[in-house]
């Protein structure tokens, strides 16, 4: 069982940070979309780039969902009920970015395509800082109660103590860095997917930006050790650990060296090993904790939320089966719509 | 009732009502447009391929809304029903996961490529993306209904230590037998659908005389998918969901018929339930009827809602009855006009019928009503239940989530799908006034995995 455990603790660990990576380029893209699209042409050429596979890249937090749920159903209960508000409003946010940028192109008018702009890029911003701030919550501890629940009011007096809200200081500094972070690895895509002077701006976006997450993230790992001192309390266990840190700086460091060298492919790998390392991070820190409470008693561990073995053990049988197609799925997806973005202007398609 | 309770259900029942409107549409055109390609493959029809590729587009924005409204559901499961889903988790997590490992991800790879990629693709290619659409979109609903009928009938769990329930058996779970009744109903009543608005846009232009010959292709695949799927909607897949209710909800059976009194049961055409004098007022009733349907003997006794305690009635036996029977009498004019429509059809006469391509043509709300009528009847019919028998819905909401609270959500959730109704019915009155014959007039975002294609060759 102990095994079982920490199997799934890791599986629901990757695909998560599968998700950060895959949906964090296209949200990234959609937070910089107004700002690196000066053209109606430009930002054709940035919907195009990620339309075809966001929505796959979503459907890994359906199904990072779906597994927490069968998995862990009092982490699924717990923290979905006490994230309410900010949940739903991520729920307004998926849908009004998914029309913005499902719609954009099926009626061409300007005051459409404006619109469609807007509410696809604002929902990408206000999405990428729910989750950050989401990240925050986490690592900050909940005031979960001897019942394993809790209720998260929006705010408080932004301070981190006994009646936290979801925004305070310190979660809406890890929202700022996940924006910040997102923002890098979108633009590090569009580097990639594009060419002119949109891969300019995109490449000059990610070298500016780069340096300011690096700050960011040293203020925040500050941060986080003046909260939460304990945190280090498995690095210092496993010292291995301390290379994680290590890591993601490289790694960041990384990004603006392969940028600057106009290697665009490393550069987009290294912000995605950034965006893992962040997670393995924080995911190293917590376990076997899955949902810390403020109180450490009442904290949500693998062994106090886990469900029984035989539905472990079937799930694990058809989990395996099911992620080996959806990866060919992917491989395929993502072969299909390899190279640079090119706008077409024949057979009526419009772009 | 208390009334956090009620408006958890209340956001819940308006977020999937709201919902089911779109998968009930694409489920039901799915095996319409796989249809129209086969044929337009099979006998090189050109034709039938321009039809396949208007009611692909249609498929393809009903497909988005469906998606975009589809997430709150599984969230909703943990925001507004931690309880239940603490309780239960351990059981329908597993077939909610299997939906996004096994159908979510089939439907998100290929929809993109069968809405925009058939010039970069072969014919045969095509026609398989079109199948993985249809297939992904047919698995999702039998995941999303085995989930639904482990709540009517649990099965194949047990309890555990700390009182959850967990699985027990894997295949007992996906073999539900009130599953595989639920589904071949449910999948019925969505291909009705999917026939009355093939047919109803065919009609429209037909009489507007505008692509009348589209016009008459999708009213002729609209009335032949029409006139199966509401005869496979009454028999067996209604009379099995019957049987269903008769052997393990029998007092949600009684209570849908207002059928007070253990004696035999009539079949009630119209009438009102008088839950108070426990008797119907104004019947219109087919004598013995019930009791034939239930048992195939005209006089079995039938037991009534009396003999049951009042703890195990549904709550609201009204709403619940006229649900039922709208649900019915609505599928009973479907068969009555499709079958009408194919006669006429055979005689080669249809589209000379103008006033039976009125009523084909109005008739595209119906199906709609009938499908939220039918999940009503099953949900309602549930109570005062979550999982039947096993979890009262008292016990399973958010107790942590005050009343207050889901008011401003569910009045959020008002605002935000007024704009998402308006913004669909725009979208889809757009391309029925371009018509079929200007199918290259819209560019979706997922077009240009194809467009990336051919730039690269």
């Amino acid at each position: 069982m102990e095994f079982t455990g920490f199997l799934w603790f890791a599986i629901i660990s990757v695909m998560l940070t599968v998700y950060v990576i895959l949906d964090g380029f296209d949200l990234g893209a959609g937070a910089l979309h107004l700002f690196l699209g000066r053209t109606d042409e430009e930002r054709r050429k940035i919907i195009k780039s990620i339309g075809p596979v966001w929505d796959g890249n979503e459907v890994w937090l359906l199904a990072t969902g779906g597994v927490l749920y069968f998995v862990f159903p009092q982490l699924y209960a717990s923290s979905f009920s006490g994230f309410y508000l900010p949940l739903m409003m991520v729920l307004w946010l998926l849908m009004l970015r998914a029309i913005g940028l499902e719609f954009r192109t099926h009626i061409n008018d300007g005051i459409w395509a404006s619109f469609c702009d807007g509410i696809f890029s604002v929902g990408s911003l206000l999405l990428a800082i729910f989750y950050g701030a989401a990240l925050g919550n986490v690592v900050r501890g909940l005031p979960l109660g001897p019942d394993h629940y809790f209720f998260l009011p929006m705010w408080t007096n932004w301070n981190v103590g006994a009646h936290p809200g979801v925004l305070d200081w310190y979660t809406v500094l890890s929202g700022v860095v996940a924006l910040v972070a997102l923002c890098v690895h979108g633009a590090n895509y569009i580097v990639c997917k594009t060419d002119g002077e949109l891969n300019e701006r995109a490449r000059t976006t990610s070298l500016v930006l780069t340096p300011v997450l690096l700050l960011l993230t040293l203020v925040s790992l500050g941060a986080t050790l003046a909260i939460h001192p304990g945190i280090v309390a498995n690095y210092n266990a496993l010292k291995i650990g301390y290379l994680i840190p290590v890591l993601v700086f490289a790694s960041l460091i990384g990004v603006f060296v392969f940028q600057k060298a106009r290697k665009e492919v490393l550069a987009f790998v290294s912000g995605a090993l950034y965006l893992a390392f962040m997670l393995v991070g924080a995911v190293y820190s917590l376990y076997p904790v899955i949902l810390p409470g403020i109180d450490p008693q009442y904290s949500l561990t693998i062994k106090n939320s886990i469900t029984e073995s035989y539905a472990l053990q079937v799930g694990l049988r058809w989990w395996i089966v099911g992620i080996v197609i959806a990866l060919g799925y992917f491989i395929f997806l993502y072969r299909m719509f390899r190279g640079k973005i090119v706008l077409e202007n024949h057979g009526g398609y419009g772009d | 009732m208390d009334s956090a309770v009620l408006i958890h259900r209340l956001h819940f029942a308006f977020t999937v009502t709201f919902h089911y409107l779109f998968p009930q549409l694409t489920m039901g055109l799915a095996p319409l447009v796989l249809a129209l390609k086969t044929i337009g493959l099979w006998k090189n029809d050109e034709r039938y391929n321009k039809a396949a590729r208007f009611w692909a587009k249609i498929f393809g924005i009903s497909f988005v809304f469906g998606v975009a409204t589809g997430i709150p559901m599984e969230f909703q499961f943990g925001t507004n029903w931690s309880h239940f889903s603490k309780f239960a988790g351990g059981v329908i997590g597993q077939t909610l996961a299997m939906e996004g490992t096994f159908a979510f991800f089939l439907e998100s790879a290929f929809l993109g490529l069968f809405l925009y990629g058939e010039k970069r693709l072969s014919k045969m290619a095509h026609w398989w993306t079109c199948f993985a659409v249809f297939f992904g979109s047919w698995l999702s609903g039998y995941f999303i209904v085995a989930t639904d009928a482990w709540m009517q009938h649990p099965v194949a769990y047990r309890m555990t230590a700390d009182g959850s329930v967990t699985l027990s058996s894997f295949w007992g779970l996906i073999l539900n037998p009130w599953a595989l009744w639920q589904y071949a109903h449910n999948m019925a009543g969505a291909a009705v659908t999917g026939a009355f608005v093939m047919a109803a846009v065919g009609a429209y232009y037909i009489l507007s005389e505008k692509y009348a010959e589209q016009g008459k292709i999708f009213v002729k695949v609209g009335v032949i998918g029409g006139i199966l799927s509401s005869l496979l909607v009454i028999g067996p897949t209604g009379d099995g969901q019957g049987h269903n209710l008769a052997n393990y909800q029998p007092a949600a059976l009684a209570a849908m018929e207002a059928h007070f009194d253990t004696k035999t049961a009539d079949l009630v055409i119209l009438g009102q339930p008088n839950v108070e004098a426990k008797t119907i007022d104004n019947p219109l009733v087919v004598p013995k009827a019930l009791s034939f349907l239930v048992s195939r003997n005209w006089n079995t006794q039938l037991r009534g809602l009396s003999s049951f305690p009042e703890s195990e009635w549904p709550t609201n036996i009204s709403l619940l009855y006229y649900a039922y029977h709208i649900m019915v009498g609505l599928g009973t004019i479907f068969m009555l006009v499709m079958l009408l429509s194919g006669i006429q059809l055979w005689r080669n006469k249809l589209h000379e019928t103008k006033w039976l391509l009125w009523v084909l043509m109005l008739s595209v709300p119906l199906p709609y009503i009938a499908n939220t009528a039918g999940w009503m009847t099953a949900e309602i019919g549930r109570q005062p239940y979550l999982i039947y028998g096993v979890l009262r819905t008292i016990d399973g909401f958010s107790k942590s989530v005050t009343a207050a609270n889901v008011w401003f959500t569910l009045l959020g959730f008002l605002g935000m799908y007024t704009l998402l109704a308006i913004l669909f019915l725009f979208l889809v009155q757009r391309e029925i006034e371009h018509g079929p014959d200007s199918v290259d007039g819209i560019l979706p975002a997922s077009a240009h995995g194809g467009a990336a294609a051919t730039g690269r060759n």
